[in-house]
C-alpha cells in the first residue's frame, strides 16, 4: 500500500517537472515511507511513495513491462497475483520482479482495459502506455483505495489524496458548497464529487483513460443483486459456500512478506475473520482493539472474551474524550473532508499503535454489514414497509422498539414518537432512499447552521437538493433490502467508511487495512442471495452467522449488533471550556471570515454542547460537522499549499 | 412571559439555535417541521419537568401532548390543575 501521484501535461505544454512530482509525492510520505520512485516520459510524470509489503527486495515502483513500453504506479494489493502471474507467464509474459504490481502491466498488455476484470484486490492504478501515449487510471470495485484527479490549465493532475493535487494546482482550492450539503445529509459526497471545486474522485469500479487529449470514464463493475432462485441453493448450502469463499478471501488477504495483524472489535465480523486466521493459517496472531471510558461505546468485555477464546496476543488502545478532541485536527488533515462523527479518530490512534508494534498490515471486519444486511437501518426499512402495507396498525410500528438497543438515548425509546418519526413518508415504499430518509433527515438539520448566504446559493443549486446517486437500470426490480444495500454502499460505505474511517486513518500511520468481506467474489455471491438469507425476519446477517458456526462461540454469534461508535461533542471540551483550537475556529471572527456558518447559531450550539445538554444525534453531528468544516477551510483553503500538513 | 412564549423561546433557541420567534408558529407540528429529532423529545421533556415542576409519565409522551407549543401548554395546564 502506498501513495501515487502524477501529471499528464496537455500537448504543446511543458512536460511535468521532477520538482512538481516531488512536491506531490512529498505530501504523501505517510502512505509510503519506505521509498520513492519516479517515471517521466513524453507528457507524463508518475510518482510513487512505497509502503513495502510484497516483494520487499525488487518491488520498487514505477514498474514496466518487458520492453518498457508500459509503466505503472499503484497503491494497494493484487491478492490473486500468484495465480494471475502463472496465467500471464503461460501466455508468454516475462516477469522481472516478484511483486504483485508487475501483474498489472502484463495484464494490460494481454487484456487491454479489460485487465481490471482479472484483478482481485484493492487498488488505485495509474498506467502509462507509451506507444499509444495513453493514460489509464483505475480504481478497485468497492472504493477501498482512493484516487482523485483535477484538470488544471490543460493538464490532468491525479493522486491518492487531494493534498498532493493541491501541492501543484495553479489555483487555490475552494469548498464545493453543494458537496458540503451532501456531507451534511448522507455523511459523504457521492459519485465523482468531492468537497473541493474542480477536484473529482474516480468512483469505485471505474476506469478513466486519456488519449489524444480526450478523457473517458467508464464503469467496469457495480454492486448488483440478481437474485436467481434456480441458481442459489438452500440456506444451508449457501452458508457452506459462503464459509468456503470467506476462508479463501482471508487466505488470499494474508499474503504479505511482512507480519499481518487484525482488528478485533469483539463483534461478529472481526471475530469471524480472526477465527478463520487462527483456524486455517499458521499466522501468529496479534490483534488490536479500541476501548472507551464510556460504557455506552466500550466493547472491551467482548473483545477480551474473543481474544481469550482464540488465544490471540491482544492489545487494547484506550481512547479518552480528550485524546479524540486533540487528535481531531490531524484526522481532518488526513480525511480531507468535513465529517459528522468523531468515530474515525480512535481508529487513527489505533493504527498508530499498530505501527509502533511493528505491523504494516491489518485485516478488519469492515464491509460485512453492507454485504449481509447487518445495520439496524435495514431492519428499519423492513419494518416500515411492513407497516406501510397496513398503515392503521398499532402492532406493526411497535416492532420499531426492537431496534437500536445499544443506544443510551434511543430514537425508538418512546413508541408514540418512534411511530411519529419513522412514520413520515411511510407510503413512499418505492423511494430509493426509503430506508435512509430518517437518517438523512436527522443529519440534514446541520444545514440549519449554514449562513444565509450559503443557503441561498444552495437553493439555486440542483446538486445540493439531493445526493445524485446514479441508479442501475435494474434497481427498481431488486428486492427492497437489495435497494437499501445499494444506497448504503454508494453513500456511507464508499464515501465515508472506506475513506475517512478506513483508508485515511490507517494510512495516517502507514498501516494498510485489508477487508476480506469486500472481496468482490464474496460481494457478488451475496448479491445473488435472496434477502431472507441475509435479513431473516429481524435477524441480521443470518447466513453469515450460520457460516461462522463452529468457528465462533454461540454467544458471540447471538450477540446483538453494536455498531462501532465514539463520543462526539464532549470530546471538544475540557474543564468546562472548549479546547483552545475549537474556541478559536468557532469564534465569531473566524466564522464570519469563512462565511460558511451562521455565527450566532454556532455560538448557541457551542454553548449547549459546553453545558453537556447536547444529547441528541443532530446536535452532536452539528458540532462535529462545523468544527471539521472549519478545519478543512483552515488546512486546505487558506493555508499555503507548501506549508500545510503535519 | 406566558407559558406559550416561554416554550416557544426555549424551542427556538434550543432546537433552532435562533432568537427569531417568528420561525415557529404556536400550532406548528415539531415533528412535521423536523424541529425535534428522534432524540430531541427527551430534551423537551426534561425542560418541561424542570421548568414547570411536573412529571411527564412514559404513557404521556405522546405527540398529542407535546408536538406543538399549544399542545405542550395545554398539557402543562392540565397537569398543574390535576396536581
Amino acid at each position: 500500500m502506498c501513495g501515487i501521484a502524477g501529471i499528464l501535461a496537455g500537448s504543446g505544454s511543458a512536460r511535468p517537472s521532477r520538482a512538481q512530482l516531488e512536491r506531490m509525492i512529498g505530501s504523501l510520505r505517510h502512505r509510503g515511507p519506505d521509498g520513492i520512485g519516479f517515471f517521466e516520459a513524453d507528457q507524463v510524470g508518475l510518482a510513487h511513495s512505497r509502503l513495502s509489503i510484497i516483494d520487499l527486495a525488487t518491488g520498487d515502483q514505477p514498474i514496466p513491462n518487458e520492453d518498457r513500453s508500459i509503466w505503472t504506479v499503484f497503491n494497494g494489493e493484487i491478492f490473486n497475483y500468484p495465480e494471475l502471474r502463472r496465467e500471464l507467464e503461460a501466455a508468454g509474459h516475462r516477469f522481472a520482479t516478484q511483486s504483485d504490481t508487475e501483474t498489472i502491466v502484463h495484464a494490460y498488455e494481454e487484456y487491454g482495459d479489460d485487465f481490471v476484470h482479472r484483478l482481485n484486490g484493492q487498488f488505485a492504478i495509474a498506467l502509462w502506455d507509451t506507444r499509444r501515449r495513453r493514460l489509464v487510471l483505475a480504481r478497485d470495485r468497492l472504493g477501498i483505495r482512493p484516487l482523485f484527479y483535477s484538470w488544471a490549465q490543460g493538464a490532468l493532475l491525479f493522486a491518492s489524496e487531494v493534498k498532493a493535487i493541491r501541492a501543484v494546482h495553479p489555483q487555490g482550492m475552494r469548498l464545493d458548497l453543494a458537496s458540503l450539503s451532501n456531507v451534511f445529509t448522507c455523511w459523504s459526497t457521492v459519485g465523482d464529487r468531492t468537497v473541493f471545486e474542480g477536484v473529482q474522485s474516480l468512483p469505485a469500479g471505474h476506469i478513466l483513460t486519456v488519449e489524444n487529449g480526450v478523457q473517458q470514464v467508464e464503469k467496469y463493475w457495480d454492486w448488483t443483486f440478481p437474485v436467481d432462485a434456480a441458481r442459489c441453493g438452500t440456506f444451508e448450502e449457501s452458508a457452506e459456500e459462503l464459509r468456503e469463499l470467506l476462508i479463501d478471501a482471508v487466505r488470499m488477504q494474508l499474503r504479505a512478506d511482512v507480519p499481518v495483524g487484525a482488528y478485533l472489535s469483539g463483534g461478529l465480523d472481526s471475530s469471524g475473520i480472526v477465527s478463520i486466521i487462527r483456524r486455517f493459517s499458521d499466522n501468529p496472531l496479534r490483534t488490536f482493539s479500541i476501548s472507551f471510558e464510556e460504557p455506552e461505546f466500550d466493547e472491551s468485555k467482548h473483545q477480551q472474551q474473543m481474544a481469550s477464546y482464540l488465544g490471540t496476543d491482544h492489545e487494547t488502545v484506550r481512547c479518552t474524550r480528550r485524546q479524540i478532541g486533540e487528535h481531531f485536527p490531524q484526522f481532518v488533515w488526513h480525511a480531507e473532508s468535513p465529517v459528522v462523527r468523531t468515530a474515525p479518530v480512535p481508529l487513527m490512534m489505533l493504527s498508530a499503535r499498530v505501527r509502533e508494534a511493528g505491523f504494516k498490515v491489518v485485516l478488519t471486519g469492515e464491509g460485512a454489514d453492507e454485504v449481509f444486511g447487518g445495520y439496524d437501518l435495514f431492519k428499519e426499512g423492513k419494518i416500515r414497509r411492513f407497516w406501510a402495507s397496513q398503515p392503521d396498525s398499532t402492532c406493526r410500528p411497535a416492532l420499531l422498539g426492537r431496534l437500536y438497543p445499544y443506544l443510551r438515548q434511543s430514537p425508538v425509546g418512546n413508541q408514540a414518537y418512534a411511530a411519529g418519526f419513522f412514520g413520515k413518508d411511510l407510503s413512499d415504499v418505492d423511494d430509493p432512499a426509503y430506508a435512509h430518509g430518517a437518517r438523512w433527515a436527522t443529519t440534514r438539520r446541520l444545514c440549519n447552521f449554514l449562513s444565509e448566504d450559503v443557503r441561498s446559493q444552495l437553493r439555486a443549486d440542483q446538486n445540493a437538493q439531493a445526493p445524485a446517486i446514479v441508479l442501475p437500470r435494474e434497481f427498481a426490480a431488486w428486492e427492497s433490502l437489495a435497494r437499501d444495500q445499494y444506497i448504503e454502499a454508494k453513500t456511507l460505505l464508499e464515501g465515508y467508511l472506506l475513506s475517512s474511517q478506513g483508508d485515511r486513518v490507517a494510512m495516517a500511520n502507514s498501516v494498510e487495512g485489508r477487508v476480506p468481506f469486500l472481496d468482490h467474489r464474496l460481494v457478488e455471491f451475496a448479491g445473488r442471495l435472496p434477502a431472507r438469507y441475509k435479513l431473516r425476519a429481524l435477524q441480521e446477517k443470518a447466513i453469515l452467522k450460520t457460516a461462522l458456526a463452529g468457528l465462533l462461540p454461540a454467544e458471540i454469534r447471538a450477540r446483538t449488533k453494536q455498531p462501532y461508535r465514539a463520543p462526539d461533542a464532549p470530546c471538544f471540551f475540557t474543564d468546562g471550556r472548549p479546547l483552545p483550537y475549537v474556541e478559536e475556529l468557532l469564534s465569531e471572527r473566524k466564522l464570519r471570515e469563512s462565511g460558511y456558518f451562521d455565527a450566532s447559531a454556532v455560538s448557541r450550539l457551542l454553548e449547549k454542547c459546553r453545558l453537556g445538554r447536547a444529547i441528541g444525534f443532530s446536535d452532536n453531528m452539528a458540532l462535529v460537522g462545523v468544527i471539521s468544516t472549519m478545519l478543512v477551510h483552515q488546512q486546505f483553503i487558506t493555508a499555503p499549499a507548501v506549508a500545510a500538513g503535519h | 412571559m406566558s407559558v406559550q412564549e416561554e416554550l416557544k423561546s426555549f424551542i427556538v433557541q434550543n432546537f433552532l439555535f435562533s432568537t427569531d420567534l417568528s420561525r415557529l408558529g404556536d400550532a406548528d407540528s415539531l415533528l412535521e417541521k423536523g424541529i425535534v429529532d428522534s432524540t430531541g423529545i427527551l430534551e423537551l421533556v426534561t425542560h418541561i419537568e424542570e421548568k414547570y415542576g411536573i412529571r411527564v409519565m412514559d404513557q404521556e409522551m405522546l405527540p398529542a401532548n407535546l408536538d406543538s407549543v399549544n399542545a405542550i401548554a395545554g398539557f402543562i395546564e392540565r397537569k398543574r390543575s390535576n396536581s
